[in-house]
């Protein structure tokens, strides 16, 4: 059985856990817990270690996709969780402009982990609140070069689509890195 | 109580806090990365700074400031070697040359200067040494600290900020493919300049800290600035590209492309 790996990363309450349980055909394998911090009750429980899904392919091929802690006092697994990884998405909860920030370090802190493509996704696009697309590209200061898509981690349709374009810079890389 | 640590879990400016609120006298020895650096305290007033093996006696403090000129200095060194800086001061100011103020003034920006220079210092080892006091001779100063770690404050949250916005100094610079910026209409700073002459992916941003001889606070710092201008981006060093042979669980470029081929169509199909 061969194994791959991708993983989801983005800050606290981006809607990370919600990726990946809308596409992983298990029970999302997750580490969350009851939150404590004062400052983080935002909502009733966290990621801790990761979250963990699976995508079966074939009989002989199976998708891991990792989804990261959001909060910073675990990032020492980050990099344990990026080891291997095919690519990564970033979230970003598109309501919260003040995490926008730090999913520009987080972002950051992955791309010096592997030299893997990524893809941003700009998460809870369903909600009233949420900044256009264009807008957080400027704040978020991405390139034009890096590709950023709308999303709702609910939706499995826009779940697929932002997989499936890191799966296709991921080839694009590969022809361009000439074989 | 020893008091002694890390910089990493205790800054210049929290320091220079305890020592202004506790009102100690003593000496702050500090091991930075490059360097040593001794800053002396009387009842939590800033009395004197020494960085490495940089002069500091009067003379020298004095031609920094351009109250004396080179030739002066010179002469100072040549012929009143064993004076103090207590002696100097009088002869200068008795000849009707300087007044007080002139040499107070220098010599507290000075030591104010070494301080700042001291807060870009975010590694390395302190301990303070209780009622140690820098060698009579000297002119007695005595600076509130209040001002500097207002400062320093100020300059942590700047670190701070620099870190997210730049978290691994492993990562290399290049120019952005921006036809029609011209650099050399671009007003860039001496360190800038040093900087930009090193960007190339090869050069990890560590490296060229090294070369350029800026700590990691001062790198970050001109670094953060020709990001801003849009002149460089961060690219991985040497131009990587897909390498890492772990990530697939074959080595043959075929194999690995077509087991992305085979996620496509079932990531498609879900
Ligand atoms: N409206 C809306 N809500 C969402 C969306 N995605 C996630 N949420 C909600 O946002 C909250 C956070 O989602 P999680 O999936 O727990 O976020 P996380 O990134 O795993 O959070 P941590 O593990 O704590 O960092 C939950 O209440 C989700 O139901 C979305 O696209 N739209
Ligand atoms: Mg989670």
């Amino acid at each position: 059985m061969q194994t791959v790996k991708i993983v989801v990363t983005g800050p606290f309450n981006a809607g990370k856990t919600e990726f990946i349980r809308s596409v992983s055909e298990i029970d999302v394998v997750s580490t969350e817990r009851k939150i404590s911090a004062e400052a983080e009750k935002v909502k009733s429980t966290t990621t801790v270690a990761m979250d963990f899904g699976r995508i079966t392919v074939d009989d002989d091929l199976v998708l891991y996709l990792f989804g990261t802690p959001g909060q910073k006092r675990f990032d020492f697994m980050w990099e344990i969780l990026s080891e291997g990884m095919l690519g990564f998405v970033v979230l970003v909860d598109s309501s919260r402009p003040e995490t926008f920030r730090e999913a520009r370090t987080i972002l950051e802190t992955f791309r010096a982990y592997a030299p893997t493509p990524y893809v941003v996704a700009a998460n809870k696009q369903d909600k009233e609140d949420a900044w256009d697309l264009e807008d957080m590209r400027v704040a978020l200061r991405l390139d034009s070069k890096v590709k950023f898509l709308p999303v709702v981690a609910t939706d499995k349709e826009k779940v697929k689509k932002v997989l499936l374009e890191l799966l296709y810079s991921i080839l694009a890389e590969m022809e361009a890195g000439g074989s | 109580m020893a008091l002694r640590g890390n910089l990493r879990d205790f800054t210049i400016t929290q320091l220079l806090n305890l020592i202004n609120l506790a009102k100690k006298t003593g000496t702050l020895v500090i091991e930075g990365p490059g360097d040593f650096a001794w800053v002396a305290f009387r009842e939590g007033k800033l009395a004197y700074a020494q960085i490495g093996r940089e002069d500091n006696s009067l003379a020298a403090i004095l031609q920094r400031s351009s109250k004396i000129s080179a030739a002066q200095y010179r002469m100072i060194k040549e012929r009143a070697s064993n004076m103090t800086d207590k002696e100097l001061g009088l002869l200068l100011i008795n000849a009707g040359y300087l007044n007080q103020s002139d040499i107070l003034d220098s010599l507290q920006q000075y030591f104010i200067g070494v301080v700042r220079r001291l807060f870009t210092w975010v590694e390395g080892t302190f301990r303070f040494e209780a009622d140690q006091l820098p060698p009579s001779g000297l002119i007695p100063v005595r600076i509130d600290l209040e001002n500097l770690i207002i400062e320093g404050a100020r300059q942590l949250r700047e670190w701070e900020q620099l870190q997210e916005e730049i978290p691994s100094l492993d990562m290399a610079l290049k120019f952005m493919d921006r036809p029609g910026t011209n650099l050399r209409n671009i007003n860039l700073s001496v360190e800038e300049w040093r900087v930009v002459s090193y960007v190339n992916p090869k050069n990890t941003m560590r490296q060229i800290a090294q070369a350029t001889k800026m700590n990691d606070l001062e790198i970050r710092r001109v670094i953060y600035g020709l990001l801003q201008a849009g002149l460089v981006e961060i690219v991985r060093p040497g131009g990587a590209t897909l390498t890492n042979q772990r990530m697939f669980p074959t080595t043959n470029k075929e194999e690995q492309k077509s087991l992305v081929n085979r996620l496509i169509n079932r990531i498609r199909s879900i």
